[in-house]
């Protein structure tokens, strides 16, 4: 079928199907070049990281400087590994899953009961405020708090309080939509056989709800595992393998950021770099099969 | 964090702390001024928005319309997910090893730190963020005003610049201001990127520091006034990704 377009008595048929498809053209182009730097990024760490990863790489610490320097002069592989910031970011991660978990679900039941409340409408906005805030804003905050009033130098503990306000709103929220998609009815069931109400929500409420509550805190470790602004502020680093809440320890994200201001070391960055993203990208795919799979 | 601050805005005065555009931690006659941050992180997160704008609509058209519900686009929405999971630090790293040298080949001064390399890497940071808004947008622009159009005669073209766009213009517009508040707070990739210096940028391709980059590189030094002033920093650029951030929810809240 011919389409006529005469305007002016100029044929503009063509001229806009090319136009089409040339806007077509530059959209699939475009889209191309978007997804491009996680491919690169993908393949640059797979090239440089992997001859890296060994049995040492994940238990033993960190070498020192002159280590390294022997090890790529001789052209070998860099002794040692990321032991202490494994168990360092494993340690930092599970002390804010502690504090954040409880607290978090409990505000997010608490948010799905008071529906249109005022005071709940309030913590909503800033649930809301919180999520915007820069991680590097709430290293200070933790800083303040932590490092100044209570352990008076840098410690774990503080560095884990603020991976715990950056994973507070996104759990909140994730919990609030769960709860908004249990039905109802399961609900006056179990008030229905006269359970108490805080039965209930233990009970009935967070069973059903499980997978997408787990969903949000999958989500929202896989958030803070990466985080290196804010522990620069409050964890500050370690050497050795730290199990003490009160001392300053080491992490992954830390361990990159050191090697990364040590000439000798570039060959483990990329490889820890390798480890943190696979081990981040890892949670993140579980987390969604989770959802789709109870969905 | 206000009580922290106290002592800056008390030696320079509030006005006088975000104005001033000098950085001495010289002793005796320290001064210190918010002015050359400030600067650094409008201009690059700006530039990151420009940049990152026809990328992600032009990824969301590409998902939410031309292969809307197909493998491709689900392919393609997988591989945008995945890059918001990418920590923020090998983002800096791979600016710093791949991109910084690709641009200083192109013959700008600085061996390729600076504004313009900051702004491209936060650009590829905020797509996703973009992205998923404008791909939840785009899709919800009712199928009957599209087909109207088309049944006009319209090309599908014409279909995106003369009915989807104005249908999901504000909803765009809160994705947008959205994916500004997470480029203002990035620390890590622009920290490694920007150059450090601590002067309002000339130019594109010259270095800068941004509130976030001078809070992570001089924290560990600073004691007294300087931490002082670090932290009102901190408390600047708490108060305006909170505003950016209430801007867009208020946008997304009347849309919705």
């Amino acid at each position: 079928m011919e389409r006529e377009a005469i305007i002016d008595g100029k044929d503009y048929t063509n001229w806009r199907e090319l136009k089409n498809k040339l806007f077509f053209g530059t959209v699939v182009v475009l889209s191309c070049i978007t997804i491009s730097p996680i491919l690169l990024i993908v393949y640059k760490l797979l090239a440089k990281g992997l001859k890296q990863i060994n049995f040492d790489f994940f238990f033993k610490v960190a070498p020192d400087t002159l280590q390294a320097m022997t090890a790529v002069q001789n052209g070998e592989v860099i002794p040692g590994g990321i032991a202490n910031g494994i168990t360092g970011t494993l340690l930092l991660v599970t002390v804010a899953s502690l504090i954040a978990i409880p607290v978090s679900i409990l505000i997010g039941i608490f948010l799905y009961e008071n529906q249109g409340k005022k005071y709940a409408n309030l913590v909503r906005s800033l649930t809301d405020i919180l999520q915007g805030v820069p991680s590097v804003v709430l290293g200070l905050i933790a800083y303040i708090w932590i490092v100044k009033g209570i352990t008076h130098g840098f410690s774990a503990l503080a560095g884990s309080v603020a991976l715990a306000i950056m994973m507070l709103p996104l759990i909140i929220r994730s919990t609030e939509e769960t709860m908004k998609m249990i039905p109802i009815s399961i609900k006056e069931a179990g008030a229905a056989l006269g359970v108490p109400y805080h039965k209930i929500i233990l009970k009935v409420m967070i069973p059903s709800g499980f997978s997408g509550l787990m969903t949000g805190i999958l989500l929202s470790i896989s958030r803070v595992l990466g985080e290196t602004a804010p522990l620069m502020l409050t964890t500050l680093g370690s050497t050795t393998i730290n199990l003490n809440i009160m001392k300053p320890t080491s992490a992954v994200p830390l361990q990159i950021w050191e090697f990364y201001n040590n000439p000798n070391m570039i060959d483990l960055v990329w490889s820890s770099s390798l480890f943190l993203m696979a081990f981040v990208l890892t949670l993140n795919i579980i987390a969604k099969r989770i959802s789709l799979r109870y969905s | 964090m206000i009580k922290g601050a106290f002592p800056a805005f008390q030696k320079f005065g509030f006005f006088g702390f975000i104005f001033s555009t000098e950085w001495n931690p010289t002793e005796g006659r320290e001064a210190y001024g918010a002015m050359p941050f400030i600067a650094g992180t409008v201009i690059t997160s700006l530039l990151a928005l420009v940049i990152c704008f026809p990328l992600a609509f032009s990824t969301s058209l590409f998902i939410a319309e031309y292969y809307r519900k197909t493998k491709i686009a689900n392919i393609l929405s997988t591989l945008v997910d995945l890059l918001a999971g990418v920590p923020s630090i090998v983002y800096g790293l791979w600016g710093f090893y791949t991109l910084r040298p690709l641009i200083a080949q192109l013959g700008y001064p600085g061996q390729g730190y600076g504004i313009f390399t900051s702004g491209l890497i936060l650009a590829i940071m905020i797509i996703p963020y973009a992205t998923s808004i404008s791909n939840e947008i785009i899709s919800m622009v009712p199928n009957e005003l599209k087909e109207a159009a088309y049944s006009l005669g319209a090309t599908r073209m014409e279909v995106i610049f003369s009915v989807i766009l104005p249908n999901a213009r504000s909803g765009l517009v809160a994705g947008y201001i959205l994916a500004l508040g997470r480029a203002l707070g990035e620390t890590m990739a622009v920290t490694m990127l920007i150059g450090n210096a601590n002067i309002i940028p000339t130019g594109l391709f010259s270095p800068g520091n941004s509130m976030a980059s001078v809070i992570a590189n001089q924290f560990g030094e600073a004691d007294g006034l300087k931490l002082s002033s670090l932290i009102a920093i901190g408390l600047l650029l708490f108060a305006v990704t909170a505003i950016i951030n209430a801007i867009g929810k208020i946008i997304i809240r009347k849309f919705a």
